[in-house]
C-alpha cells in the first residue's frame, strides 16, 4: 500500500470511495445514495468555487480565531523532562474551544447552499455538538445534535452550551449509550429526514464524502502550522514528531493534512488512542490493538468487533475517543506505514492532564492528554533537536465535574 | 432453469387474486426456540419469511425492530444459530420460502463465500443486505444468482428514475419498494395514493419483476396497498413480541394472530 505524492489524501480513493483499495467506501441504505451523491456533486463543485473559498477563508481565519491558533512552545515542561523541544499547536484557542469548529462551519455552510434549513449532527465530547450549535445560530440554521445518554452526564458544561446556543440535544439510550450510538441514531434520523435536513458528521467516518469533508475542514490546523513552523524555525527543521489523539481522526488528520509528503523520517506522525481504564478488557484503541477490518457507520475500516462482526463497547474517560471506529485515512495511513498508532489509558491521560497544567499555561481536556501522556513519555529519550508537536486540540473546560472526581480539587 | 420458490409463491397469490404477504422477524427474538416456533406458526398465513439476522449497529432500523435484534443478541443468538434455525423451519412441511435480511459486516465477518454456501446448504431462497446498495452489491448479487440464492434490490422514493432502471436490470426475481423516508417502523407519512403511484412507475419499467412494499405497513394500512404484488410486514411484527413479554403473553400465539389478520385484509 502506497501513498500518492501531490495528491491530498482525502483524494486518494478510488471510484468506488476506497483509499488504499479497501478503507472507506459506501455501505449505506439505497435512501441515502442520493442525498450523499448530491452532497458530493455540491461539494466538490463549491471546494472549486472561488466565492465559497473566500467566505471559508473569513470564517476560519477570522472568525473562528484572529488569524492562526497559537503555535508555543512549552518551555517548563521541556526543560522538566528534559529532551526533545516540546510545542503544542493550541487549537483549544478556536471559538468555541476545540478543532470541530471547522467542520461544523463548513457543515453549516453547505447546508445553506443546498437551501435546508435544518442542520443534525452527533457529539461524542459535546464539542463537535457545541461546534454545530455556534455555526447554526451564526448561520440561522436549526440544529439537533444526537448525544448519548452517558456522555450527556459526563460532559455537561458542553450541553450547557448547545442549548443556550439554542440547539436541540437529542438523548441516544441505546447500545453503550455513547459516540456509536449517536451516530448510528443520526444517520437513522438522516435517513427519515434527508429531503428537509443536512447532515455533518462530527469526525472522519461515515461514508466516503463525509471523511472527505471533515479532513477538508479540519486541515486548517495544518495549513496554520505549516507556516507557523518555517516563521518559528526559519525553515523545517530535521526531526518533528506530530503527536495527535485518535477517535475518529479528524483533529489528526487536520494536523498532519500538509506534512503527508515529506519523509518520516523528517516529520513522524504519531497518533495515541485511548486504552481505557488501566486492565481495562475494554478500549477504543482499533489501530493500535490490532482490531479487524468492518464496515461501520457507512464504511469500511479498523473497527473492535467481536469475530461475528458485533460491534464492541468501548470505555475511555475522554467521550471523544471513546469510539469503536476510526477514519478510513487512518487505516491507510497505518498500512501504508505512513503513521504509527499507540494507546494510551485513562490514568496516563490524567497524570498528564495534572504535569501539564503544572508547569504550563494550558488546560487541555482528557483527549488531547492521551497525546501529551506519549510526548511525556518519549520526550525525554530523544535529542534537544527533536521537535515534538502535540495538537492541543480540546479545552478542558468541558471535563470540569471528571477531572474534580478523579483529581480533586482543580487548580 | 426452473422457477424459483420465490417466484412461485408470488404467482400463486397472483392467482388468487391477492398479494403476498411478507413477514420480517428476527431470528433468535426473543429465544432461539421461540423464533422458530413463531416462524412455524405464521407460516401458515404468510408467502414469504424473511428473517433477519440482528446486527448491533443498524443504521437502518426504527425503534422496533432494533428492541427485536438487541433482545436477540442479549439472548445468544450467533450466526450458526441463524442457519439452524432456518435449517428447522424448513422441516416444516407447510414451509414458505425464507429471505434473510441483515447489515453487511455480519456477511464480510463470515466470508462472503462460506455464508452463501451455508445459505444455500440450509436452503435459504433470498438475500437482503440493507447497507450494500447497487452497484456496490453486484459482486455478491451474482454470487448469489450462482448459488439460486435471489439477491433482493432495494429501491427507495430517492432513487432516480435513470438509477432505478439500472437496478431494475441488474435485479433478480423479486424487488423491495421502500415506501417512504424512514427507517423501518415509522408512521407512514406518505399517502397510499402516492405510495402506489410511484409503486406502478417501477412496475411500468418491468412488469416481470415482482415488486413488493415495505416500511410502515399495519393492520391499518395493508389493505389500501393491496394492489402491489407483495407486502412487507416487520416492524408491527417486533412490536407484538415486545408487548408480548411486557404483558406476559405468548409472543407465538400473538404475532400468529396478527399474521392471520393481516393475511385476512389482502383476501
Amino acid at each position: 500500500m502506497k501513498l500518492k505524492k501531490g495528491k491530498l489524501l482525502i483524494d486518494q480513493h478510488d471510484k468506488n470511495g476506497f483509499w488504499g483499495g479497501k478503507f472507506g467506501g459506501n455501505f449505506i441504505p439505497e435512501t441515502l445514495k442520493k442525498p450523499i451523491g448530491d452532497l458530493t456533486v455540491l461539494f466538490e463543485k463549491l471546494r472549486r468555487d472561488k466565492n465559497f473559498l473566500k467566505e471559508r477563508d473569513y470564517y476560519y481565519t477570522n472568525w473562528v480565531h484572529k488569524g492562526p491558533t497559537p503555535f508555543i512552545k512549552l518551555e517548563n515542561l521541556t526543560k522538566y523532562l528534559g529532551g526533545a523541544q516540546i510545542w503544542a499547536k493550541v487549537v483549544s484557542e478556536a471559538r468555541g474551544g476545540a478543532h470541530k469548529i471547522y467542520g461544523a462551519i463548513t457543515a453549516a455552510m453547505l447546508c445553506k447552499r443546498m437551501g435546508k434549513k435544518f442542520l443534525v449532527t452527533d457529539t461524542g465530547a459535546g464539542y463537535n455538538g457545541k461546534m454545530f450549535s455556534i455555526a447554526g445560530k451564526h448561520f440561522g440554521l436549526k440544529v439537533k445534535v444526537f448525544m448519548g445518554f452517558k456522555d450527556i452526564l459526563r460532559q455537561k458544561p458542553n450541553c450547557d452550551a448547545m442549548r443556550a446556543n439554542g440547539a436541540e440535544i437529542v438523548p441516544v439510550y441505546t447500545g453503550s449509550q455513547t459516540l456509536v450510538d449517536a451516530v448510528s441514531e443520526v444517520m437513522r434520523y438522516w435517513v427519515s429526514n434527508n429531503d428537509t435536513t443536512h447532515l455533518g458528521v462530527g469526525s472522519t467516518v461515515s461514508s466516503n464524502i463525509f471523511v472527505k469533508i471533515c479532513g477538508w475542514s479540519t486541515a486548517q490546523i495544518s495549513r496554520e502550522l505549516k507556516k507557523q513552523i518555517l516563521d518559528e524555525f526559519g525553515k523545517f527543521p530535521k526531526k518533528v514528531k506530530l503527536l495527535n489523539c485518535v477517535g475518529g481522526g479528524s483533529s489528526a488528520y487536520g494536523l498532519w493534512s500538509e506534512f503527508i509528503d515529506f519523509s518520516k523520517r523528517q516529520f513522524d506522525f504519531i497518533g495515541i488512542e485511548a486504552a481505557g481504564p488501566k486492565n481495562s478488557k475494554l478500549h477504543a484503541a482499533p489501530l493500535s490493538m490490532g482490531a479487524k477490518l468492518g464496515v461501520l457507520h457507512g464504511s469500511m475500516a479498523y473497527c473492535c468487533q467481536d469475530k461475528e462482526g458485533q460491534i464492541n463497547e468501548t470505555e475511555s474517560i475522554s467521550a471523544g475517543l471513546d469510539y469503536p471506529g476510526v477514519s478510513p485515512l487512518h487505516c491507510y495511513l497505518k498500512d501504508a506505514g505512513r503513521a504509527h498508532y499507540v494507546a494510551r489509558t485513562d490514568e496516563d491521560a490524567l497524570e498528564a492532564y495534572k504535569t501539564v497544567t503544572k508547569y504550563e499555561k494550558l488546560n487541555p481536556s482528557l483527549e488531547p492528554c492521551h497525546a501529551f501522556a506519549e510526548a511525556i513519555k518519549i520526550a525525554p529519550k530523544l535529542s534537544k533537536e527533536t521537535i515534538l508537536i502535540v495538537n492541543s486540540c480540546g479545552d478542558a473546560l468541558k471535563d470540569r465535574d471528571i477531572l474534580r472526581q478523579r483529581l480533586g480539587k482543580l487548580k | 432453469m426452473s422457477i424459483s420458490p420465490i417466484s412461485l409463491a408470488f404467482k400463486k397469490c397472483k392467482e388468487e387474486g391477492r398479494p403476498a404477504l411478507l413477514t420480517y422477524t428476527v431470528a433468535g427474538d426473543n429465544t432461539k426456540k421461540k423464533s422458530l416456533e413463531i416462524l412455524n406458526s405464521i407460516s401458515n398465513h404468510a408467502d414469504i419469511c424473511e428473517i433477519g439476522f440482528p446486527h448491533n449497529t443498524p443504521i437502518a432500523d426504527g425503534g422496533q425492530i432494533q428492541t427485536s435484534a438487541y433482545r436477540a443478541i442479549k439472548n445468544g443468538i450467533r450466526m450458526k444459530d441463524v442457519f439452524q434455525i432456518v435449517k428447522n423451519f424448513k422441516k416444516n412441511k407447510n414451509v414458505k420460502p425464507v429471505i434473510l435480511m441483515g447489515y453487511y459486516n455480519m456477511i464480510y465477518q463470515y466470508g462472503e463465500n462460506k455464508f452463501l454456501k451455508k445459505c444455500k446448504q440450509v436452503g435459504v431462497n433470498g438475500l437482503i443486505v440493507v447497507d450494500l446498495p447497487w452497484p456496490e452489491n453486484r459482486i455478491i448479487a451474482k454470487k448469489c444468482k450462482k448459488n439460486s440464492i435471489n439477491f433482493i434490490q432495494l429501491l427507495s422514493p430517492t432513487t432516480s428514475r435513470t438509477r432505478m432502471k439500472k437496478i431494475i436490470k441488474d435485479s433478480h426475481d423479486m424487488i423491495y419498494y421502500i415506501s417512504m423516508l424512514s427507517t423501518t417502523g415509522g408512521k407512514l407519512k406518505v399517502s397510499p395514493k402516492e405510495i402506489l403511484e410511484n409503486y406502478n412507475k417501477i412496475k411500468k419499467i418491468n412488469k416481470s419483476k415482482n415488486l413488493v412494499i415495505g416500511f410502515g405497513i399495519t393492520i391499518k394500512t395493508i389493505s389500501s396497498l393491496k394492489k402491489a404484488d407483495g407486502l412487507v410486514v416487520g416492524s408491527a411484527l417486533c412490536k407484538e413480541i415486545s408487548k408480548s413479554i411486557k404483558n406476559r403473553q405468548n409472543p407465538v400465539t400473538n404475532v400468529s394472530n396478527m399474521v392471520k389478520n393481516l393475511r385476512a385484509k389482502l383476501s
